[in-house]
């Protein structure tokens, strides 16, 4: 029996603004009246490390999403979309921002970064539909590469039971109001790029 | 008038300690804990409501005790290891009791997020005969807060709230209330024979304290978070967090079977032993320690020797995080159900370059890490402590790290141990003031020769950037007094006391070799503001690129910066650059400079 309506996986890189993404996508869901859960990481891990974060909407249990549940992995960055890709659902769809973010280890010549490519091939193996776009490239066409994470969260729009009226208005919430022209232009952009 | 919002867990709770008139709140950051005070400091306002950073743990906690025995409602805060640090007066406080109602707030962490171990603070309560709340999710957190000050009103003792980090760090929608108004100016009132812990007054406090435990069972018994639902002939027993992995599970499985949730110590032992009764089998679902488990062992033992019970010896393991597939494939396991394996991506395994936490580009603790490792060598050994610099273990000068303060009293016993090489710790600011002042004292006065370093960044960086003593603010933004380090590390018998800038390099290589060279115990303070912080002030910051002169040597790419790459045989500067320069000072080919712009 479903226990939850859309589950969510947001990952990135410690400052990249995953957990606004979060916050927008939770305060949509309250304005709608649904139950929402979410899960964010603080503290240690936040220091240029992995971020993860579980949003659940319309759900009433704990806010974590579990290995192969999440409709939608949203991802700020190529390599950890692989990294999270287990908790995708074999029905889920993954969003990758294709910038790359090289961790300590690739800059001080310890590991070796892959290739896009061979990060998106095993991950359309695991979920019904990849979708990569280059939000940077993106968010500066919105007027500033800052709003990257509100291009991601456009084009999650397409995929989450919450309405864009709702979500630009949670937006307003949570961005000052001198950069809310320039993320209302991302987060358009970002919801035409997977139309 | 409720208003529904989509609240941290952390939040969640300020709001219901702000909901309870709470008049005084007291704390140290640590994960996942600290929000709680940011947010009441936040959230304060006009209301007539001290607010602190403390010290240390031990500190917030008598803090709150004095307002609570002055009749004002008073809460600490603190992760789970602080509670070793509160410990003290934590256990005592039990047989004094309270004035106004006094809630000890409690985080802990399974699976160590942020923390050098994984201790389950139920057992603290336990051990302490005081009542712990354990809620599953911020909701329950929020309501417990408030439910905390009348409990520990009604019972005369302190309160545990105990959550997790799935719980400080969750967000929910929570409907939350107005703030109520404390009362304002109280009075303490003398009563030596429930304020003063001499013996002739402990031992009947103690028998006092273990008297109303049975009262105090009973009133948690019909509390909202303890809930028996009885139906078919298997069990689960679930309490905090777990409780939702499990009801998630058996709403996944869509079965019948009995269900006890379990939110308060002590335990609700009438409903426990009602689900014993009604059944043969019965699993306990808990993180970290059999502290459930083993309540339902001594009751089964008296109602009902031939149930099964399932726990920690079998499916449910006694370390790290639970999670729904955890909790559903024990269940489906108990139950003959087909299990769900968790996924696992090969390629993901393969591929990927890890990516571990590291120090900021720019960080000035790198350099001083630099400097020091020049002027010690290889062979020194370097006891480090709690903070961001931890992080710096792969520099080689990280050999300890066991709690906070431990850095100077740990390279102590290493010397009086026998070590002969140069000692060199470090420690950051806010740790040096929360426990290696009486490090720093004792090294003094049994004559360690150690080189103590304090890194001071000028805040708590690691757990977001609280203030303390040395920062001149205080949790709500006041100027206060700035106490010196200098002053502190003289008065507490430092021989030599040197302050350099890390970013100067050549000049803290200097000051570290003077420190090694001192015969008997020196500090070293390093000082320079979290990048952090500086960015986010938005201060000017110089540019640096390479140069054709790079030889393609990699010591800047192992000093471990993640501004520097290093690419076709070169190194390279990125945008994640803040203008320190201190790769430019150990460019052996001077290939690295500033660029006007």
């Amino acid at each position: 029996m479903k226990t939850s309506e859309c589950d969510i996986v947001i990952v990135g890189v410690g400052g990249q603004g995953v957990i606004l993404i979060s916050d927008v996508i939770g305060r949509a869901a309250v304005k709608a009246g649904k139950p929402v859960r979410g899960a964010e990481t603080h503290g240690m891990a936040q220091r240029g490390g992995s971020v993860i974060n579980h949003t659940r909407i319309g759900c009433r249990f704990s806010p974590m999403v579990a290995s192969g549940g999440a409709d939608v992995l949203l991802a700020l960055e190529p390599a950890e979309a692989l990294r999270f890709a287990h908790f995708l659902s074999p029905e889920g769809v993954a969003l990758v921002n294709t910038t790359a973010v090289l961790p300590v280890t690739v800059t001080t010549g310890k590991s070796r970064y892959p290739a896009l490519q061979e990060i998106l091939a095993p991950l359309r193996e695991v979920c019904k539909a990849v979708a990569p776009m280059d939000a940077i490239a993106i968010a500066k066409q919105a007027g500033t590469a800052q709003a990257m994470n509100v291009v991601m969260l456009g084009a999650l729009s397409r995929h989450i039971p919450l309405s864009e009226d709702l979500l630009l208005a949670a937006l307003a919430d949570v961005v000052p109001p001198r950069y809310l022209e320039a993320n209302k232009k991302a987060f358009a952009l970002g919801k035409a790029e997977v139309e | 008038m409720f208003v529904r919002e989509y609240l941290l867990g952390n939040v969640a709770i300020a709001k219901g300690l702000l909901e309870a008139g709470v008049e005084v709140a007291a704390g140290y950051p640590g994960t996942p804990s600290s929000e709680i005070i940011e947010a009441l400091a936040d959230l304060k306002g006009d209301l007539p409501l001290h607010v602190e950073w403390s010290v240390n743990e031990k500190v917030a906690l008598e803090v709150a005790a004095g307002a609570s025995w002055t009749d004002a409602r008073a809460a600490a805060t603190m992760k789970h290891v602080g509670l070793n640090v509160a410990a003290d007066p934590f256990m005592t406080l039990a047989y004094l009791g309270v004035g106004a109602g006094l809630v000890v707030i409690c985080a802990d962490d399974p699976f160590c997020h942020s923390s050098q171990n994984e201790q389950d603070s139920r057992r603290y309560a336990e051990f302490a005969a005081i009542p712990c709340l354990d809620p599953a999710d911020p909701k329950e957190a929020k309501e417990m807060a408030v439910y905390g000050f009348e409990l520990s009103e009604k019972f005369n003792v302190p309160v545990m709230l105990r959550p997790t980090t799935r719980v400080s760090h969750a967000r929910a929608d929570v409907d939350a209330l107005e703030a109520r108004p404390g009362r304002g100016r109280q009075q303490f009132i003398k009563n030596p024979a429930r304020r003063v812990a001499l013996p002739v007054h402990a031992r009947p406090l103690h028998t006092e304290l273990l008297k109303k435990q049975a009262a105090i069972e009973e009133a948690l018994q019909s509390a909202p978070w303890n809930r028996l639902e009885l139906k078919g002939d298997a069990g689960i027993i679930a309490s905090g967090i777990s409780g939702l992995y499990a009801e998630e599970a058996i709403q996944d499985l869509d079965l019948d079977v009995s269900f006890l949730r379990i939110g308060t110590y002590p335990m609700p032992s009438l409903m426990i032993r009602q689900l014993l009764e009604n059944v043969s089998r019965v699993m306990v679902v808990e993180e970290l320690e059999p502290v459930v488990e083993e309540q339902v062992e001594r009751l089964a033992r008296k109602v009902n020797p031939a149930v099964e019970i399932l726990g920690k010896d079998g499916p449910i393991p006694r370390e790290g995080e639970l999670d729904f597939l955890v909790v559903r494939n024990a269940v489906a396991r108990m139950l003959g159900r087909a299990e769900k394996p968790a996924l696992r991506v090969a390629a993901a395994e393969k591929i990927l370059p890890p990516r571990p936490p590291a120090l900021c580009p720019g960080c000035s603790h790198r350099a001083t890490y630099y400097a020091m490792r020049k002027a010690f060598g290889k062979k020194a050994i370097y006891p480090s402590d709690i903070g961001c610099y931890t992080m710096a273990i792969g520099m080689g000068t990280v050999d300890t790290c066991l709690c906070m303060g431990a850095s100077i009293t740990l390279a102590s016993g290493i010397r009086f141990g026998g070590e002969t090489e140069g000692i060199c710790c470090s420690l950051g600011d806010s740790t040096f003031l929360h426990a290696g002042m009486t490090g720093l004292l004792n090294a003094a006065y049994n004559k360690a020769r150690i080189t103590v370093t304090i890194l001071d960044n000028s805040t708590t960086a690691m757990t977001g950037h609280q203030p303390h003593p040395g920062t001149g603010v205080t949790a709500t933004g006041e100027s206060t007094v700035q106490v010196s380090l200098e002053a502190l590390a003289k008065a507490l018998g430092a021989g030599l006391v040197e302050t350099v800038d890390p970013y100067d390099l050549d000049k803290a290589i200097e000051s570290f070799q003077k420190a090694k060279e001192f015969p008997g115990l020196s500090v070293v303070i390093a000082r320079q503001p979290c990048v952090i912080k500086t960015r986010r002030c938005g201060a000017g910051r110089k540019s640096f690129a390479v140069g054709e002169d790079c030889a393609g040597c990699q010591i800047c790419v192992d000093f471990g910066c993640s501004a520097i790459e290093f690419e076709n045989e070169r190194a390279r500067i990125n945008a994640l650059c803040t203008g320190c320069g201190v790769c430019a000072k150990i460019c052996p080919s001077a290939a690295i400079q500033e660029v006007r712009r």
